[in-house]
């Protein structure tokens, strides 16, 4: 079952002149695979991971996500889809620093208005699957990057989203941090975990069963 | 978890329905008290500004009705209905005689319950010894009254008992006089100079509010005034009291009988209107500090919403996280009002508990009742609220503008 088909699709932001990172590109994931998508910086990754997790909109061509063409969803409908099917694990973690492990992974089902015990039973399981049971009552705060990653990812995947997407997961992390992440992000994919990971790491790409190979916008292989 | 979170199945088929994304009303306030919870300074010192304005305006309308209160209290327990007539003064402040007859006159008028003639002697004075050097008065004066005083007045004594017809060389000191010459305790040798006589000293009065001449004077009865000070039996200053009901209608007549030869001089007044006055005079210098209280809780506003635009650049990537967590431009736009609300409310909140106890403390130490009206804490709490909406709006409006992408990509990336 296709989870996320991208057809011709082009990102122009406006401008003098107007910059096209976006040019062209045609792809497909698979319910259940662990695909990278690579490229040098400023090869248009990371805009393309905005408009393959549906924060933006494509100038033209079709991003079909989860069965849903996104250039024809509201605003609201989007959101909708956010909340309930999609993951995203940022570079920088992006983690609330006012609040412990488990309320940061809970946030993750903040906007599924469901009642907070249950998005936090949740969240208790979600940290178990990363491994980071025993730190569930530490600030964020307090911390260290590879634990913050991992808490991040556990509030992508807490609410079992169609399609986790992870930018540079590994780029703020020592390599031996970096490694414990890629690990915990190929156990989740062989529980069924569905994940596209934007990197330029050659040792992430590798450990995807496919790479997509990205150069000024366009797919080279 | 299989009720909650999405089921397998619901993703197969071509166009499935999609979820909305929602925020519980109870998720709404640790959501948008997040950001006050982590800079917690900045949070106090902006409500701060709003307790600042609430706090004025609370006190200047508790301050106000407290000592207004207090003042009502007075024209209730003294009344209205006490009315003055003198013959006009001189130019020293002495008062002038009016006819002997005009006493008797005053009490044949309708509604006049009671009437007291008074007259000041101008030739005597008052010293707490013969020693002390003439010309040292302080300020006291004499006057010659009766009995009928006490009871127009409706004072009470301090000290003693007051005139009687067949005192001979007796006086009643009026309490600021008693003060002054230092007379705290009454026995019978207790005597003050007056007018080059010894006059055994029978009584102290309480204070009139509403005759203060009377608390600088020595009261003798007529008849040591005649025999002794060759008073010559004119009244120069005489007290009315007059049913309540038909004050106005007694205060027209009253020069005219009193004087019917020059009754253009006869000055007949309401000693009760100062204090009416007294309470016109808080009133408007109430309005005056309420206008202050509104331009600090104005400036408490400003300062919230500078904070809150702030607060909403700072906090850029937080927006592009809760809008890639689902949150829709609604949800974010409800938590920074919710955020501005609660600044605000605390603000108010901690402004109505400031001006509610300077209101307290300033009555207790002013001897006054408390007296905070409702409406100024209801109000004041409620000015905060509407003040922390404006503040928020334009912040909050700004925060839901910005795009999910926009948001993210401000921070490194």
């Amino acid at each position: 079952m296709t989870v996320l088909e991208l057809r011709d699709v082009r990102k122009i932001y406006p401008g003098e002149p107007p910059v096209e990172s976006v040019r062209g590109v045609s792809l497909a994931v698979e319910a259940g695979e662990m695909i990278a998508i690579r490229g040098a910086s400023g090869s248009g990754k990371s805009t393309l991971l905005h408009l393959m997790a549906g924060l933006d909109r494509p100038t033209s061509g079709s991003v079909r996500l989860d069965g849903q063409h996104v250039e024809l969803l509201t605003d609201l409908q989007l959101a909708g889809l956010r909340a309930w099917r999609v993951g995203v694990v940022f570079q920088q973690f992006f983690l609330l620093e006012a609040l412990t492990a488990v309320e940061n992974v809970a946030s993750g089902l903040l906007y599924r208005g469901i009642p907070a015990r249950q998005r936090r039973a949740a969240a208790v399981e979600a940290l178990e699957r990363v491994g980071l049971a025993h730190r569930m009552h530490h600030r964020a705060t307090k911390l260290s990057g590879g634990e913050r990653q991992r808490v991040a990812i556990a509030r992508a995947v807490v609410g079992r989203p169609a399609i986790v997407f992870a930018d540079e997961p590994t780029g703020n992390l020592d390599s031996a941090k970096g490694g414990e992440i890629l690990s915990i992000m190929r156990e989740l994919n062989e529980e069924g975990t569905t994940l596209v990971v934007v990197t330029h790491e050659e040792r992430v790409a590798a450990a995807c069963q496919r790479c997509i190979e990205l150069r000024d916008g366009v797919v080279v292989s | 978890m299989s009720g909650v979170l999405q089921d397998e199945k619901d993703a197969v088929g071509t166009r499935p329905q999609i979820k909305r994304s929602s925020l519980r009303l109870y998720d709404l306030i640790p959501t948008g008290t997040l950001g006050l919870r982590t800079r917690r300074t900045r949070a106090v010192l902006s409500a701060l500004g709003i307790a600042i304005g609430i706090a004025s305006m609370v006190a200047v309308l508790g301050v106000t009705r407290s000592s207004e209160s207090h003042l009502l209290g007075q024209l209730d327990r003294l009344g209205t209905n006490l009315l003055t007539v003198v013959n006009g003064d001189d130019l020293g402040g002495t008062e002038v005689e009016l006819p002997a007859t005009a006493a008797p006159m005053l009490r044949r008028i309708s509604g006049v319950l009671a009437v007291a003639p008074t007259a000041q002697i101008s030739t005597a004075r008052v010293y707490r010894n013969d020693q002390i050097p003439t010309g040292q008065t302080g300020g006291l004066a004499v006057r010659t009254t009766d009995a009928s005083l006490l009871a127009t007045l409706q004072g009470s004594l301090k000290l003693g008992r007051f005139l009687t017809a067949a005192d001979a060389p007796v006086t009643v000191l009026g309490h600021d006089v008693a003060k002054q010459l230092g007379i705290v305790r009454l026995d019978a040798g207790t005597r003050v100079w007056l007018g080059g006589h010894w006059f055994t000293v029978a009584g102290v009065l309480d204070p009139f509010t509403l005759a203060p001449e009377i608390d600088r004077s020595a009261l003798i009865s007529f008849a040591a005034a005649k025999e002794l000070l060759d008073y010559d039996g004119a009244p120069s200053r005489i007290y009315v009291r007059t049913d309540p009901d038909q004050v106005t209608q007694v205060a027209d007549l009253l020069a005219g009988t009193a004087n019917p030869a020059n009754s253009f001089q006869v000055k007949a007044s309401r000693p009760s209107d100062a204090l009416t006055a007294q309470i016109a005079v808080k009133q408007s210098a109430g309005a005056l500090f309420l206008g202050l209280g509104a331009i600090a809780l104005l400036v408490g506003a400003i300062g919230i919403a500078n904070v809150m635009v702030i607060s909403v650049l700072e906090r850029r990537a937080e927006i592009g996280l809760r809008r890639t967590l689902g949150a829709t431009r609604m949800h974010i736009a409800a938590q920074f009002l919710t955020e501005s609300l609660v600044l605000s409310a605390l603000g108010g909140l901690g402004g109505v508990l400031i001006g509610s106890g300077v209101t307290v403390v300033l009555a207790m130490a002013q001897d006054w009742g408390i007296a905070i009206p409702p409406a100024a804490i209801g109000g004041g709490f409620g000015v905060a609220i509407v003040s922390g909406v404006f503040a928020g709006l334009y912040p909050a409006m700004r925060a839901a503008a910005l795009s999910p992408t926009d948001a993210l990509r401000t921070t490194g990336g």
